[in-house]
């Protein structure tokens, strides 16, 4: 039986114990810390901006007249103090509202919830993509250590991340699409093609479910090019790191103990190697994902593809600051609630692993 | 290749020198010539990087090696005068955030207790946010500008430097020789600059280098989505935008974006191996 707790006992016990809820609630906190400190820097950029916003949105005239500017002021409330406005600021984050971007002149949080799904879709399968093909790409080059094949890998690894994506993305376009015809073009659907009912916002998805196959093949095809560009990067970073965190383990005094009772070389690695390693690997594709996202900005915008990306593209070009701040919120809130998945995920995995700091 | 396949596996790295790394020397040779070409520019350049006198698009030929653009320049001497961005600005912006970030960690680690949480609570906070977005949003509200684009990145970059020197000094501070120096009267300024500091050098030197590539990466990243150096300023990401509004005519994108390619791989080559010649511990330290 749980000894019963005092309010004061529950709390400390929530915020320093040790056990799997504790944890929890500890992670919790600190995301949402995280998350309020995010708008605080946003709220930051937007002060930042050289130019008087009463300025821009009042015509000459209307400048030039104190009671108008004065009304303007208290209408948005430009007239009260920083800390107030940021306040304000946080209130209206709280009720998704995110500000008008300048750009389509619509609320952005209508805007990103447009766009974010396209996004979604060709991250998740970029990710799946990397995830695979780095974790076999670094498997081999870690057990082939020094010898030629782990030579080409590390050669080819180092060169996917140091590609520039939007030109990566330029030259696989002119190559598949132009030269070879293989791709089908830009965009998500071909021109007039109709989106399945809106589900999920992921079109490959939402066919399924409409059982539409055709508009699935349709939309996968559009899909897989921009997301094979934006893997290749998250390619060479697992990769990467899987030939390290393999290399480390094999260092260990246990695998050596297998290898010595006679266990087949592949069982070794399966069962000795891999396991330990899968833990820090998964940490690192999830923190990969969200830098996906993000990656996403240079290359949606060479295959028109209509995602978040594309809209930060647009709203960095027309200075909409509304709207980019809007993008990166989204994106870094992302990252965040990955990291704590990742963490919860890695306690669940393995249970010995008490959070240190 | 046959030296390195008879070498031991399990022979400490540390005694390698870099010149011994065959990728290193590549990285070196390819570093030295787009410093050599960004130095002599005006020499080696064939035409005013600017001057519109060619036609529109001429494909590559033996009058402009990489073709023209879409006003008329040619490309190989845009791209010979790029070298003067690229190259200063990157390693500009890995020497401003490595300071920052490095004075932010020093005070963090060696300061501890509540300065140290709330330090480190806010490199978490630039840490989440998405590189390539906050140098956006920071550029965009600054204006677009190339000064405006290092002020970006400085930001975005100098989290990393912060978490690596706050933990090399926590190390360092455990060392008998720190506790010696405090007891014999050392103020904390001292402590900090002479027995503490030699431990941070190398390591910071090496992720460094290992920066300098994503510092060119972002730059020219921000350049081609018109967030850094404006036209008519020759700059890589800026001509690989042109080369995406483009597209078929292919020489207008992918020369630039090869030069970009080269200088980067070439700075990961040499950062790959100044950590592989480091010892072990510093290099898990970077890693992670």
């Amino acid at each position: 039986m749980e000894p019963v707790l005092g309010k004061q006992g529950l709390k400390k016990r929530l915020l320093s114990g040790t056990g799997f809820t504790p944890f929890i609630v500890r992670r919790l906190l600190t995301s949402i810390l995280l998350v309020i400190g995010v708008t605080f820097i946003s709220f930051t950029i937007t002060q930042l901006v050289p130019g008087d916003p009463v300025a821009a949105n009042l015509g000459q005239s209307a400048y030039s007249d104190p009671a108008i500017v004065a009304a303007f002021e208290k209408e948005f409330g430009l007239d009260q103090p920083v800390p107030v406005q940021y306040i304000k600021y946080l209130g209206n984050l709280l009720q998704g509202d995110f500000g008008v971007s300048l750009s389509s002149k619509r609320p952005v949080i209508e805007d990103l919830r447009e766009y974010f799904p396209a996004t979604l879709e060709i991250a998740a399968v970029a990710v799946f993509l990397s995830f695979f093909v780095g974790l076999f790409l670094g498997i081999v080059s870690a057990i082939t250590r020094d010898k030629l094949p782990d030579q080409i890998i590390r050669v080819f690894s180092l060169t996917g991340v140091s590609m520039p994506a939007f030109w990566t993305a330029l030259t696989a376009f002119y190559i598949f699409f132009f030269v070879l015809g293989w791709a089908p073009g830009t965009g998500r659907l071909e021109p007039g093609g109709e989106p399945p009912a809106n589900v999920t916002g992921l079109f490959t998805i939402d066919a399924l479910i409409a059982g539409d196959f055709d508009t699935f093949k349709q939309a996968f095809s559009y899909l897989l090019l921009p997301a094979m560009v934006l893997a290749i990067y998250a390619i060479g970073v697992l990769t990467r790191f899987t030939r390290a965190s393999i290399l480390e383990i094999l260092g260990n005094d246990y695998v050596r103990a297998a290898r010595a009772k006679g266990l087949p070389e592949y069982l070794v690695i399966r069962r000795h190697v891999l396991r330990p390693a899968l833990l820090s690997i998964i940490t690192v594709a999830g923190v990969a994902f969200a830098s996906l996202l993000a990656g996403s900005v240079l290359v949606e915008n060479v295959f028109s593809w209509p995602g978040l990306g594309q809209y930060a593209y647009r709203a960095a070009i027309g200075l909409d600051l509304p709207g980019i701040m809007g993008v990166s919120m989204v994106v870094a809130t992302v990252y965040i609630f990955m990291n704590l998945l990742v963490d919860i995920l890695y306690r669940v995995i393995d249970p010995q692993m008490k959070d240190s700091k | 290749m046959k030296l390195n396949l008879l070498k031991s596996s399990n022979k400490p790295k540390n005694s390698e020198s870099i010149w011994r790394q065959p990728l290193a020397v590549v990285g070196i040779g390819i570093i030295a010539t787009w410093t050599f070409l960004a130095v002599f520019a005006p020499w080696i350049a064939p035409f005013d990087p600017n001057a519109q006198d060619a036609d529109k698009f001429l494909s590559p030929s033996s009058v402009h090696w990489m073709g023209t653009d879409e006003l008329n320049r040619d490309i190989w001497s845009r791209i010979v005068y790029g070298a003067r961005i690229s190259l200063p600005y990157s390693i500009l912006l890995v020497f401003l955030s490595a300071t920052l970030g490095s004075i932010v960690g020093a005070i963090s680690g060696y300061a501890g207790g509540k300065v140290d949480s709330f330090l480190m609570r806010v490199t978490d906070i630039f840490f989440a946010f998405p590189g390539i977005v906050l140098a956006m949003a920071v550029a965009a509200a600054l204006g677009p500008q190339i000064r405006n684009a290092v002020i970006a990145i400085t930001i975005v970059a100098w989290p990393v430097y912060a978490r690596l020197v706050r933990g090399l000094i926590l190390n360092a501070k455990q060392n008998d020789y720190v506790t010696a120096s405090a007891l014999l009267g050392s103020s904390s300024r001292r402590t900090m600059f002479v027995d503490l500091r030699p431990n941070l050098s190398g390591p910071v030197f090496v992720l460094a280098s290992l920066e300098v590539g994503n510092a060119l990466l972002l730059l020219s990243g921000l350049s081609f989505l018109g967030l850094g150096a404006q036209p008519p300023t020759a700059e890589w990401g800026a001509m690989v935008s042109m080369g995406a509004a483009n597209f078929d005519r292919w020489w207008v994108g992918l020369f630039p974006g090869l030069a970009i390619l080269t200088a980067v791989l070439a700075f990961n080559f040499i950062g790959d191996a100044l950590r592989d010649a480091l010892d072990p511990r510093t290099a898990k330290a970077l890693r992670d």
